[in-house]
């Protein structure tokens, strides 16, 4: 914001016109990657400091919370289970803002964005699983079950992974971010329609043998707990992301210091091989110059 | 309109004649459904019993291998590049390769159907719900596989990524389209719900797919 100020425009205009410019100068500003890695080296200790915090308080309460009537010490797992639930659909929404920044207003930082937040939204959809596959055990008795939630969960999971293996499979990374961003929001359209199939399977085969969470109100001593916890992941969630984007940048300026490297030795040893191979040539031609 | 007629005469040919390799996807289908009793056993009741999913796996995945064609051949011989510059709407033209796709690759697929259902032991009410299923699904198949068979040829990578990345895109058709045969089989259900998601389903794609694929091959082949 400081510097949309500073390079802001100084004429007499709406003040709704002025704060849409301000936003698109701070936008503007925020696409050199310089300035962006300067702000990040700026926040990222506040942020992770806030994250530990909140993230601390959150594991406090969930501690202290009492016990399930029902379920007993179990109904805990919660706390950790649905703030990942909730960022593994989050972060899928983060990646297709990103990815409409890659493809219509072919913002810089934008497929860097998308590409860092893959890898971390996996993250969470796979504790999401595992924590909802160890919370099953004591509930329905089994690790897995093929619950709707929990199979539109892994299904996502292995969207994010596919994901991914787009990201590595192409070198060019400009190339990769085109192809992942139409993924990405392919995607976003989809996982409505795959979820709302998987319910309907799921009722289809298995009519209410699971518990079903979330049909009474949550009482005060669990919600408290569970809303800290779900701002302390979020937080973690942008902290992972800054630290993760300023990495991806910083990569790509190596990958792109290596290749120029690697250009400059090769036209140094092509032009060393055409130097040898005039000379041969010269040394070749003088007998056939001498016999004729 | 002409053009897109063209196009689609043109691809329906060049899917047919050596070296198109439409029909290679019958064979794995069959080889497929073949394979099964091998896996589960000559239990007829049990093939019964699984015989609308089999089809539908086997017809899932062969629609998925003959994918990776779709854009491929065109790219390579350079035709590719000509239908970007011309001046038909990218996204009709999509739309028009995938129908010739689905007519040279898919609709095959559901006329073996019944002689398919006969090794399973499908009666013929179940053969013709599947491959009524089967008629409504696949084109929903086709057209969100282009999405996949775009990426993969702006990537020039195949095969294996492309099947990791349509798969899951292709679980909603899969669920309706065994529930409906199912219905139509056994009951509970009626076979007209699923049916009309099915077709739901394959609509959607007819709009998405095209976009999609259009969006991909701009962006990427610039």
């Amino acid at each position: 914001m400081l510097i949309a100020c500073r390079t802001g425009y100084h004429y007499k205009a709406h003040d709704h016109y002025q704060g849409a410019m301000k936003l698109i100068d701070t936008l503007t500003d925020l696409a050199n990657p310089s300035r962006f890695l300067a702000l990040t080296t700026r926040v990222l200790p506040w942020l992770a400091a806030l994250t530990a915090v909140v993230l601390a308080i959150g594991l406090y309460q969930s501690a202290l919370a009492p016990d399930d009537y029902q379920q007993g010490a179990t109904v805990k797992i919660m706390f950790i289970h649905v703030p990942n639930a909730w960022l593994s659909m989050f972060v899928w929404g983060v990646m297709s803002i990103a990815s409409l920044g890659t493809l219509v207003w072919r913002h810089p930082l934008a497929d860097v964005a998308a590409k860092s937040a893959a890898p971390i939204g996996a993250a969470f959809t796979f504790l999401a699983l595992v924590t909802g596959s160890l919370w099953g055990r004591p509930m329905w008795g089994t690790y897995w079950e093929w619950d709707a939630r929990l199979t539109s969960v892994l299904i996502l999971f292995l969207m994010y992974l596919g994901l991914i293996a787009l990201w590595r499979a192409v070198e060019d990374p400009s190339r990769a971010a085109r192809a992942a961003a139409v993924l990405t929001l392919v995607g976003a359209l989809n996982l409505p329609i795959i979820k709302f199939s998987v319910d309907w399977w799921n009722t289809l085969h298995q009519p209410a043998s699971v518990m079903r969470m979330g049909g009474p109100a949550l009482d005060r001593a669990f919600l408290i707990p569970l809303l800290v916890m779900a701002i302390g992941f979020s937080l973690l969630f942008v902290t992972l992301h800054l630290a993760a984007m300023r990495n991806e940048i910083l990569r790509r300026r190596v990958r792109s210091l290596q290749m120029m490297q690697a250009s400059q030795t090769s036209e140094a040893s092509q032009a060393g091989a055409v130097a040898n191979d005039s000379m041969r040539d010269q040394g070749a031609l003088k007998p056939t110059i001498g016999t004729a | 309109m002409t053009a897109l007629g063209a196009l689609i005469r043109r691809d329906i040919r060049i899917a047919l004649r050596v070296g198109g390799g439409a029909l290679i996807g019958v064979l794995f289908f069959l080889t497929v459904v073949v394979l099964m009793p091998f896996a589960v056993g000559p239990d007829l009741a049990l093939l019964t019993r699984l015989g609308p999913a089999i089809l539908w796996l086997g017809a899932l995945l062969a629609s998925l291998l003959t994918l990776d064609r779709l854009f491929m051949a065109d790219h390579e011989d350079g035709s590719l590049d000509l239908i970007l510059t011309s001046r038909t709407p990218l996204e009709l033209t999509c739309a028009a390769k995938a129908l010739a796709h689905w007519i040279a690759a898919g609709l095959p697929l559901v006329i073996a159907t019944p002689a398919l259902g006969l090794l399973l032991n499908l009666d013929m009410v179940a053969t013709g719900a599947v491959a009524l299923t089967l008629l409504a699904g696949t084109p929903a198949l086709t057209f969100t596989g282009m999405i996949g068979a775009a990426l993969a040829v702006t990537l020039h990578r195949g095969g294996l990524l492309l099947a990791v990345l349509v798969l899951p895109l292709s679980i909603p058709v899969l669920i309706f389209g065994v529930a409906a045969s199912q219905a139509a089989i056994t009951g509970p259900l009626t076979f007209g719900a699923p049916f009309s998601i099915l077709c739901a389903l394959s609509l959607v794609s007819f709009v998405i797919g095209p976009f999609a694929a259009a969006a991909s091959l701009r962006h990427g082949l610039d």
